[in-house]
């Protein structure tokens, strides 16, 4: 049972004073089933976080439709929560306030607010820092408490748009075993785009391979790593397969996508 | 020196005062060594011997009283209706394009050009002046609101439809705490330009404040009333200043982390 259908979705971008239309997403299918965690892979420019954007429903495709539970998506909404690449927790609430942003605007009452937030914090961890301001964090601790913030609204499905691309790589990998262990903990449905192989690999049930610009789907891989994964799978023979597959594929495009910006 | 290196708070604060001394030395070198004539430039001694005589014998309290109602009264009734409007402005494309040309016109109007008209329309009473403060102020104010407020980060009002906010949650919740901070802080610039609007204010058609006071005192070449007067208000435009920066500092301490 697919949770989100990704039908004929297309976006071209108008041109800017005269010039042409760019294409930056060829028409693209992909269904998403309950409990999927896919990583979208491709060079940078290729259209992923666009097609993101448009799941999340803060951009509109030129072609096709996207359904959620069988319902066309017609904006955004508390249903898809979302982790950005840079780091858009609100700076005048202290980590508490963030997570219970999403919780007041559908009313809760403040007790089970505090309830769900304390939990969050507790699952990042990040217990202690519950009055602290964003900008008393550093870069790994707020997009864990973004995760935390997107997490707490309980969506139906999590899209993640390079949230570790700002983090140095220790921390980015620690952010990646956090994160699977949230997802083999409350089976949410992932949608995760990155130009990280490893990344990709390392959590994926699925890795969606994309072409240079303009974007189409290239190759779908399912990752066949058992769960629940330890960071010691990067290093077994199956994980190097797996990596020297989507290594050539995503070669190919990066050399395209190179060419073309000569061309 | 090294470019932008910090300085102690120690350091600070003595370089600040060492220029007053070097002001007011030079000042007095000039005036009582009998450099300048008395009639053009009192000397510091006199000035503030004067300015007693002002604020004991000559009520001179009541005009900075005058004057202060006027600044506080027009600039608190334009900034009440300018914020919101800002806002509305930042937030809204539709209500900035209907506002945004006359707004940006009207601020290039001379508020002192008013004068006459005021005069005409108000008499030269209380009204005259809040409403040449209101006009200084108003077209000033709602149009840097807008700005600020148009310029909200992107990524955080997407983070907060993506967290289910509606419209106007983003504007409660994202728009105004996001830029509360700046839209203070333009508050206490245009508050300062509103003490220089008071004076010309005052300078015409008034019967108190320390515009009147200066204006009486030219009569009677009385510069050393001129100078005093000059100074309260920059006292006093002082104290205004470090009481809004405390403010902010206290309301919105997230800003300055």
């Amino acid at each position: 049972m697919s949770t989100l259908s990704i039908q004929r979705v297309g976006r071209t971008f108008p041109g800017l004073q005269g010039a042409a239309p760019t294409l930056a997403l060829q028409p693209t299918d992909l269904d998403v089933r309950h409990n999927d965690f896919i990583t979208i892979l491709g060079p940078s420019g290729c259209g992923k976080s666009t097609l993101l954007r448009i799941v999340a429903g803060l951009d509109a495709p030129s072609t096709g439709q996207v359904l959620l539970d069988g319902a066309p998506v017609a904006g955004p909404g508390a249903d898809r929560g979302m982790v950005f690449q840079s780091y858009t927790l609100f700076p005048w609430l202290t980590v508490r306030q963030n997570i219970c942003f999403g919780l007041r605007e559908k009313g809760m009452p403040a007790a089970e607010q505090a309830e769900i937030a304390a939990r969050f914090i507790a699952e990042v961890g990040l217990s202690g820092f519950e009055g602290h301001y964003p900008k008393q964090l550093s870069g790994g601790m707020q997009q864990r408490v973004a995760l935390a913030r997107a997490l707490a609204n309980d969506p139906k499905i999590l899209l993640l748009d390079e949230p570790f691309g700002a983090l140095d790589n220790q921390t980015r990998a620690l952010m990646q075993e956090l994160l699977l262990s949230i997802w083999e903990l409350h089976r949410k449905t992932v949608l995760f785009v990155t130009h990280d192989i490893d990344e990709a690999i390392f959590m994926a049930n699925r890795c969606v391979v994309f072409s240079a610009r303009p974007g189409r789907i290239k190759n779908e891989l399912a990752i066949d790593l058992p769960y629940p994964r330890h960071y010691t799978v990067k290093t077994t023979p199956r994980f190097s397969e797996l990596k020297a597959v989507v290594t050539e594929d995503i070669r190919a495009e990066t050399l395209r996508a190179v060419e073309m910006e000569k061309s | 020196m090294k470019p932008l290196r910090e300085i102690g708070p120690g350091l600070r604060t003595g370089l600040g005062i060492l220029f007053f001394v070097i002001f007011f030395g030079a000042w007095a070198v000039a005036t009582l060594g009998g450099f300048v004539p008395k009639t053009f430039l009192a000397d510091p001694i006199t000035m503030v011997r004067s300015g007693w005589a002002l604020l004991a014998e000559q009520g001179f309290a009541t005009d900075i009283g005058f004057t202060v109602w006027r600044v506080v009264g027009g600039f608190v009734a334009a900034a009440i209706v300018a914020v919101p409007l800002g806002v509305a402005m930042g937030a809204y494309k539709p209500v900035e394009a209907f506002f945004e040309p006359f707004v940006s016109f009207a601020r290039y109007l001379p508020a002192s050009a008013f004068i006459p008209l005021l005069i005409l329309w108000a008499g030269i009473g209380e009204a005259e002046k809040l409403a040449l403060i209101f006009i200084g102020s108003f077209f000033q104010l709602v149009l840097m609101v807008a700005v600020q407020v148009g310029a909200t980060r992107r990524d955080l009002v997407e983070a907060a439809y993506t967290l289910g906010a509606n419209d106007w949650g983003i504007v409660k919740r994202v728009l105004i705490p996001y830029s509360a901070p700046q839209i203070s802080e333009t508050l206490r610039l245009v508050l300062g330009w509103a003490w220089t609007y008071v004076i010309v204010a005052e300078l015409i058609g008034a019967s108190n404040g320390i515009g009147h006071m200066i204006t009486d005192s030219q009569a009677l070449l009385a510069t050393d009333q001129i100078i005093f007067g000059i100074i309260t208000i920059g006292v006093i435009g002082l104290v205004s200043d470090v009481a809004f920066k405390r403010a902010n500092r206290a309301l919105f301490g997230w800003a300055a982390l």
